[in-house]
């Protein structure tokens, strides 16, 4: 098989991203909390970065990418500007988590883990957030909504994207 | 520093900040400083109270006065009436806190029998980010003991030993032997881990602890450190916790400031550091040696045992993993003695457990109370009973690796003990309450699609077993299965639980074996009912 040479451009993100692994060098395995860094900074992980951070830990291409591919934190695709994490943990499920999700599929016609077209959302799920008192719960990015019913849920997301186009 | 006539707590967990407590918390701090009071009247963050769904929650002091489900709206009069004029407003629910019933009055359930509050003693009462009022409240007075009185970390391993704490995060290892195990490795460099990548469905005390105290935990790593003879620790937190995280930071660089943590504590020589380790996501990372070669920065990959962490850890060296409320418990074990331990919980299993409580139940939230409480207590005095006055159908105990329970074992007491007498498990304390309405093949399958997703795939029975499990339990579920599906389900998760490497592949059987022996009539009705449709 012919090797693929993967190039890497030298840019603020990149140089970022190695100045974090040089201060991490001495601290033994780093692996996990360079990946955190480097998806903060490109928002996914692409080959191209996981071959970036490969190279500059001195690790083969296929550990870095056998890390990525195990924790469900790390993505390789992009997301959309939006992400909205729906609940499917025991507590939520018993509250009707499921109509949630086959609601917001209907509503913005894409399956779990796609995008719209309009890269304006991403659609996930995940396991318990430990907000199983509000039950059912969904994250939309680092928030919570609680106590959902398929309406209200497809309400947040309309409130999201007039907020959006406000701004 | 000045002193405050009075004081009001604003606990800030998920459940408030929903209901939009920041919104109130600003508008309380302007509307005091408009009527001159900031000298006065002191706004203070403080972690949850365990409730979750009673909106945001005000709770004056020294009057012990609280209000629920305060809205923006609402403050003004209550700053105006209550704060300036020093009566209640007409018109805004509240309550006068009971101090020696804890929380029971909050959860309005006319609850005869007390919260036993150990673990999560100073949670929501004082500000869990600001080190001197920890200290005030007692905070480190454990380690000052140690230290103080020159007790030596063999005598702090009996004393753990003797007060026969088990671990909380499932297993029921006891902690005095697991320490003791670790002291006694041979090792250079040794290492206590706190686990808190609280994974489990339905499970959120941990992150209620780190959030409300994280300078409980902080102290109880000391000691523990100082027990095994580690110099350095680590917390690895859930990823998705961020409000655990920051604030586990900010105490610790509070605890380094005072001599607390770091080289040379409190000027006695010892020194011990801890280092935040963020979790990416994998439930069986909740498993300490697939959580430690985490922390190496690996897949989360279980290894096989023995050897046990406690010789081959975290870099092969000696290594105690513990759970967070494990931890929580220790600083008070040392100040009041292992006999104290003892007056609370059962012979066997003494002191308190964290549960939460979630699902069809009035009043959803996490309590504190002895081990050995009964189960129906805890689901219809603290719980307030089954929501829309529906009936009690099922209780799923211990998250996700838990035991489907049906009503005929709602008297069972709550400790390790007494349920492994009725085939059930603790595990991380979560109860999950279904009412008349909830289907148990649907939730079985719901609890199957998350092991098949978790799975890490290293070994073949558990790879392999958690997707034909699902499949048979899609079938059933579907009504396009057998009578014999259901057979085949037991004798695979029997299969797993004998040959799976680690815990997951091998608890499978729990709520597998529990929901079709105890739910049988239902799978049954399941495959017939479809069949003949």
């Amino acid at each position: 098989m012919e090797t693929q040479q993967i190039h890497i451009p030298d840019n603020a993100e990149y140089r970022e991203l190695k100045s974090f692994i040089e201060e991490n060098r001495q601290t033994p395995g780093p692996l996990i909390q360079v990946l955190h860094r480097a998806q903060k900074i490109f928002g996914y992980l692409p080959q191209e970065v996981q071959h970036f951070v490969a190279l500059e830990m001195r690790l083969p291409h296929a550990e870095v990418y056998g890390v990525v591919t195990f924790y469900n934190f790390f993505r390789t695709e992009p997301i959309g500007d939006h992400i909205v994490n729906i609940c499917l943990g025991t507590a939520c499920h018993v509250k009707g988590a499921s109509e949630i999700l086959k609601a917001m599929e209907k509503e913005l016609g894409i399956r779990v883990g796609g995008t719209t077209k309009d890269r304006f959302l991403t659609l996930s799920t995940a396991r318990c957030f430990g907000a199983c008192g509000l039950a059912p719960v969904m994250m939309v990015d680092e928030e919570v909504y609680g106590r959902l019913n398929p309406q209200k849920s497809i309400q947040i997301l309309k409130d999201l994207r007039n907020k959006q186009t406000v701004n | 520093m000045s002193i405050y006539r009075t004081h009001i707590l604003v606990p800030v967990d998920e459940g408030t900040v929903q209901a939009g407590v920041f919104e109130v918390k600003r508008k309380l701090e302007q509307a005091i400083l408009q009527k001159g009071l900031e000298k006065e009247v002191k706004v203070v963050e403080s972690g949850t109270v365990g409730i979750q769904d009673k909106g945001v929650i005000l709770v004056v002091y020294p009057e012990r006065i609280y209000y629920t489900n305060v809205r923006p709206g609402d403050v003004t009069l209550i700053v105006d009436e209550h704060l300036l004029k020093g009566h209640i407003p007409p018109g805004i629910k509240h309550r006068t806190l009971d101090i020696q019933a804890g929380m029971k009055s909050l959860h309005n359930t006319g609850l005869t029998r007390q919260q036993k509050r150990v673990v999560l003693d100073k949670s929501w009462k004082i500000a869990p980010d600001n080190i001197r009022e920890v200290l005030a409240a007692g905070g480190y007075s454990a380690l000052e003991k140690i230290f103080g009185e020159k007790i030596t970390p063999e005598a702090i391993i009996d004393t753990v030993k003797k007060s026969g704490l088990r671990g909380r995060g499932g297993a029921g290892f006891p902690t005095g032997i697991k320490w003791e195990a670790t002291r006694n490795a041979v090792g250079d460099q040794k290492y206590i881990i706190c686990n808190a990548d609280e994974g489990e469905p339905g499970t959120f005390k941990d992150r209620l602890i780190l959030e409300g105290d994280p300078h409980k935990l902080i102290e109880a790593m000391v000691i523990a450190g100082y027990a095994i003879g580690a110099t350095k620790g680590f917390v690895y937190i859930r990823g998705e916790y961020g409000l655990s995280i920051e604030r586990m930071q900010k105490a610790m660089d509070q605890a380094r400031e005072f001599s607390l943590l770091g080289a040379n504590i409190l000027e006695t020589g010892f020194s011990f550091d801890l280092e935040i380790k963020k979790g990416a996501g994998a439930y069986i990372c909740g498993d300490e040696t697939a959580l430690i070669e985490s922390l190496e920065g690996k897949r989360g990959n279980p290894r096989v045992k023995p050897p046990y962490p406690v010789t081959n850890g975290l870099w092969q060296k000696p290594t105690a993993v513990n759970n967070v409320e494990t931890l929580a418990n220790i600083p008070q074990i040392i100040t009041q003695g292992s006999e104290w331990f003892h007056t609370m919980g059962t012979e066997m299993c003494p002191g308190t457990k964290v549960f939460t409580i979630l699902g069809h139940i009035e009043s959803p939230g996490l309590i504190e109370v002895e081990m050995g409480t009964p189960l129906r207590e805890i689901i219809f005095s603290y719980g307030g009973g089954i929501s829309g006055g529906k009936k009690f159908k099922a209780a799923l105990l211990g998250g996700a690796s838990g035991v489907f329970l049906s009503e005929k074992l709602l008297d069972v007491h709550m400790d390790l003990e007494s349920l492994k007498e009725n085939k059930a498990v603790l595990g991380s304390g979560a109860v999950l309450v279904m009412n008349e309405e909830a289907s148990i093949p649907d939730m079985l399958f719901s609890i199957l699609k998350f092991y098949a997703h978790e799975s890490c795939g290293q070994c073949a029975p558990c790879r392999v077993g958690t997707h034909q499990l699902l499949q048979l339990a899609w079938n059933v579920r579907e009504g396009k299965g057998q009578v014999e599906d259901i057979d085949t389900m037991m004798s695979l998760a029997e299969l797993m639980w004998r040959s799976s490497l680690c815990p997951l592949g091998q608890s499978v059987i729990t709520p597998v074996k529990s929901a079709i022996e105890n739910f049988r009539d239902e799978f049954v009705l399941a495959v017939s009912h479809n069949q003949v449709s």
